[in-house]
């Protein structure tokens, strides 16, 4: 067994934002193991007060640049919940196809970009510049899909402009759409080539299980990125849904030392969002052909090794673009047109919740009768993974103390499982207990 | 000879001017590595270096006095700092909190004395270091990031618009916002992103900054003749993004 163990990541590497890990072990007594979080707090929920409905999802949108077209999302949501406005049914469907692009964007980066050099033995992409082109190349042409598939629909996808309350400031035309759907069936063999080069880097993600709590959202009639409920499901397979307006009950943050973010639990110690936690909660309502991706993975809810995250974006990218490819098809049927945006019908407080590529987001929003905001609250999914990360270093450093593994292959094995939560951390320092003004 | 030494470093923004390096595709991309070297780039690698840089792109805003020795120290190593989008350049997004007394506060609640949550005003990085050269928007313009890289490595000064966003609108052909009953601070917005914000039917929000000098009492004026604002919403519309322009006004 090994006795001492000191790791010392300051600003842990491929990953968004600012994290460390800190373990020490003397004569075998683990005195220290901690994730902690010293990102620079950013404060957009004060931000937002004393702004134009119209203007905070341009301000909460920068809480992210990778989830931004989610944040974007949630964030008008809110706000029209908060109005009380319904958009049509044609802007809910670019919406959708919106999310789905951000999904595939952000996954794709993360498997190819951030995860894959680790599976491949190499600190970054760089160097398999040289040694594995053709992935290298089709990493970047995927990823420059996913941006085109957004921008069309976003106006751009780091801070999306065309989402506003009300609905779509702008749209594409049919002959634009048509070029997508285009564009989206010729990336399938990439897709296809995508699920066979993780297949065969798969070995080498690490073999670790953890049962928690998956949270995530959940609809009947789709896989829930949009829209939905939330949704608990345990090991166990036990599922329990809750209005979305009752997050504060699922989320419980409280605040640790170690942290600018504060942590969350629900029925466990702690819960897990994101990828995994999406696909063990809503694995029925999966498109066929991810389903077959999975299988081709190896990938079957429930999963409970929170590494294989990724391999559930994976299988998340072969969703989206599929079930993308059905909703420009219902696009194309209809037709497409400007529609003036609906205008607001009463004030208060709004609730919303997407899924952005790390796990369940929720914004809420507080306006008066001039459509000022005076308050607002974000719970970010990263967030609410915190607290699971550190679980698994309680449950994993113990393991490969026993295994007798090296300081080195410990850092390493501990830095992958922060990785396989593709962690979001700026936008984790931004969420608080407010006190809204009435 | 070899080939310039380039890096990245973040500091508080959203790190979505990184990404958009990982949207060019891969022809452009892989063309921009055979004229670089990406030596770090914490988002990107787990390679490090303690030798100089010819080019540091920094990222984020300057919010707290635990961040003055970083970028001193980069600024040390590198021939040439560019601020690397509008957080590094003014402070873009961040500053809009810095009129507020009780931002701690609000978000922090009686938390908000713990040492770790410390935030001061948000600046741009030339606050602390001198800053050679500024690529400005929330997000950059990655075309513009590649014109300036070129120029630096032809020897050239890179250009960088000092005219109003509605200059690009004209140019475009786009109607203007207050022709549509909107509002919009293109009139004195920073041009270089080729105005997608009007022509997509929204306002320009000036998220490249102002241009030099900007009238703002005129700004108010129009907002409140024109867009049919409050004197208070007129004055306080020009924080979005350039919250300490008006702090300096």
């Amino acid at each position: 067994m090994t006795s001492t163990v000191h790791i010392d990541v300051h600003h842990l590497t491929r990953v968004e934002g600012h994290g460390n890990i800190v373990v020490n072990v003397t004569d075998g007594a683990i005195e220290k193991c901690e994730w902690q979080v010293p990102e620079a707090p950013r404060f957009f929920e004060s931000m937002v007060r004393g702004r134009h409905y119209s203007e905070v999802a341009r301000i909460t949108s920068r809480i992210c640049g990778i989830c931004a077209v989610g944040h974007t999302l949630a964030s008008v949501k809110a706000t029209e919940d908060a109005l009380g406005i319904e958009i049509s049914a044609q802007s809910r469907k670019l919406r959708e196809v919106l999310k789905h692009a951000e999904n595939a964007d952000s996954h794709v980066l993360h498997a190819y970009i951030l995860v894959a050099p680790d599976l491949a033995g190499a600190p970054s992409v760089f160097p398999l510049v040289e040694t594995m082109p053709d992935v290298v190349a089709r990493a970047l042409r995927l990823k420059r899909l996913c941006h085109e598939w957004g921008s069309l629909i976003g106006g751009r996808t780091t801070h999306p402009t065309t989402v506003v309350p009300g609905g779509m400031a702008e749209v594409p035309t049919v002959k634009q759409l048509a070029e997508l759907k285009e564009k989206l069936l010729a990336a399938v063999p990439d897709l296809e080539a995508t699920v066979e080069t993780v297949a065969a880097l798969a070995p080498n993600i690490p073999a670790f299980d953890r049962p928690t709590e998956y949270i995530g959202l959940s609809d009947d009639e789709n896989y829930g990125l949009y829209d939905g409920l939330i949704q608990s499901v345990l090991p166990d397979g036990t599922k329990q849904r809750y209005p979305v307006a009752d997050y504060r009950l699922v989320t419980n943050e409280f605040v640790v030392p170690q942290s600018t973010a504060k942590y969350t639990k629900n029925k466990l110690s702690s819960y897990a969002a994101g990828a995994l936690a999406r696909f063990n909660n809503n694995y029925d309502m999966l498109v066929p052909e991810a389903k077959r991706a999975a299988e081709a993975l190896g990938l079957q809810p429930i999963c409970t090794n929170p590494y294989m995250n990724t391999v559930a974006q994976v299988v998340e990218v072969v969703h989206s673009v599929y079930d993308s490819l059905r909703l420009i098809d219902e696009l194309l049927d209809a037709g497409v047109r400007l529609e003036p945006l609906v205008q607001p019908t009463k004030h208060g407080r709004g609730i919303q919740s997407v899924e952005v590529p790390r796990g369940i987001l929720f914004h809420e929003y507080d306006y008066d009768a001039a459509g000022i905001c005076q308050g607002g609250n974000c719970i970010i999914p990263t967030n609410q993974n915190h607290n699971n990360i550190q679980h698994d270093f309680d449950v994993l450093v113990p393991e490969l103390l026993a295994a007798d593994t090296g300081e080195k292959e410990m850092e390493l094995a501990l830095e992958m499982l922060v990785r396989a939560y593709d962690p979001c951390i700026s936008c984790s320092t931004h969420h608080l207990d407010v006190t809204f003004v009435r | 000879m070899s080939k310039p030494k380039v890096a990245f470093f973040d500091f508080a923004c959203c790190e979505g001017c990184q990404i958009e390096m990982t949207n060019y595709g891969a022809e452009p991309f892989l063309e921009l590595l055979e004229h670089v070297d990406i030596v770090e780039f914490r988002e990107a690698m787990s390679e490090k270096t303690t030798e100089p840089i010819d080019i540091a792109f920094i990222e984020g805003s300057f919010t707290r006095e635990a961040d003055r020795e970083r970028l001193m120290e980069i600024r040390k190593r590198a021939r040439v700092v560019i601020a690397y989008g509008q957080c590094a350049c003014t402070g873009g997004i961040n500053a809009l909190k810095n009129h507020q007394p009780d931002y701690k506060q609000f978000v922090y609640g009686t938390d908000s004395d713990l040492p770790h949550l410390d935030s001061k005003k948000a600046y741009g990085v030339d606050h602390v270091i001198k800053v050679d050269y500024y690529a400005y928007g929330c997000p950059v313009n990655k075309y513009e990031v590649l014109q300036i890289v070129s120029h630096l490595l032809h020897g050239k000064e890179p250009v960088i618009p000092n005219y109003p966003v509605c200059v690009e609108c004209k140019r475009r052909e786009t109607v203007c916002r207050f022709d549509e009953g909107d509002h919009c601070m293109g009139m004195l917005a920073r041009a270089g992103c080729d105005a997608p914000c009007p022509a997509a039917g929204i306002p320009c929000e000036a998220c490249r900054g102002f241009v030099d000098e900007p009238n703002l009492a005129a700004f108010e004026k129009v907002l409140v003749e024109r867009a049919g604002f409050t004197p208070q919403r007129a004055a306080e519309k020009g924080r979005m993004f350039t919250a300490n322009a008006l702090e300096a006004s």
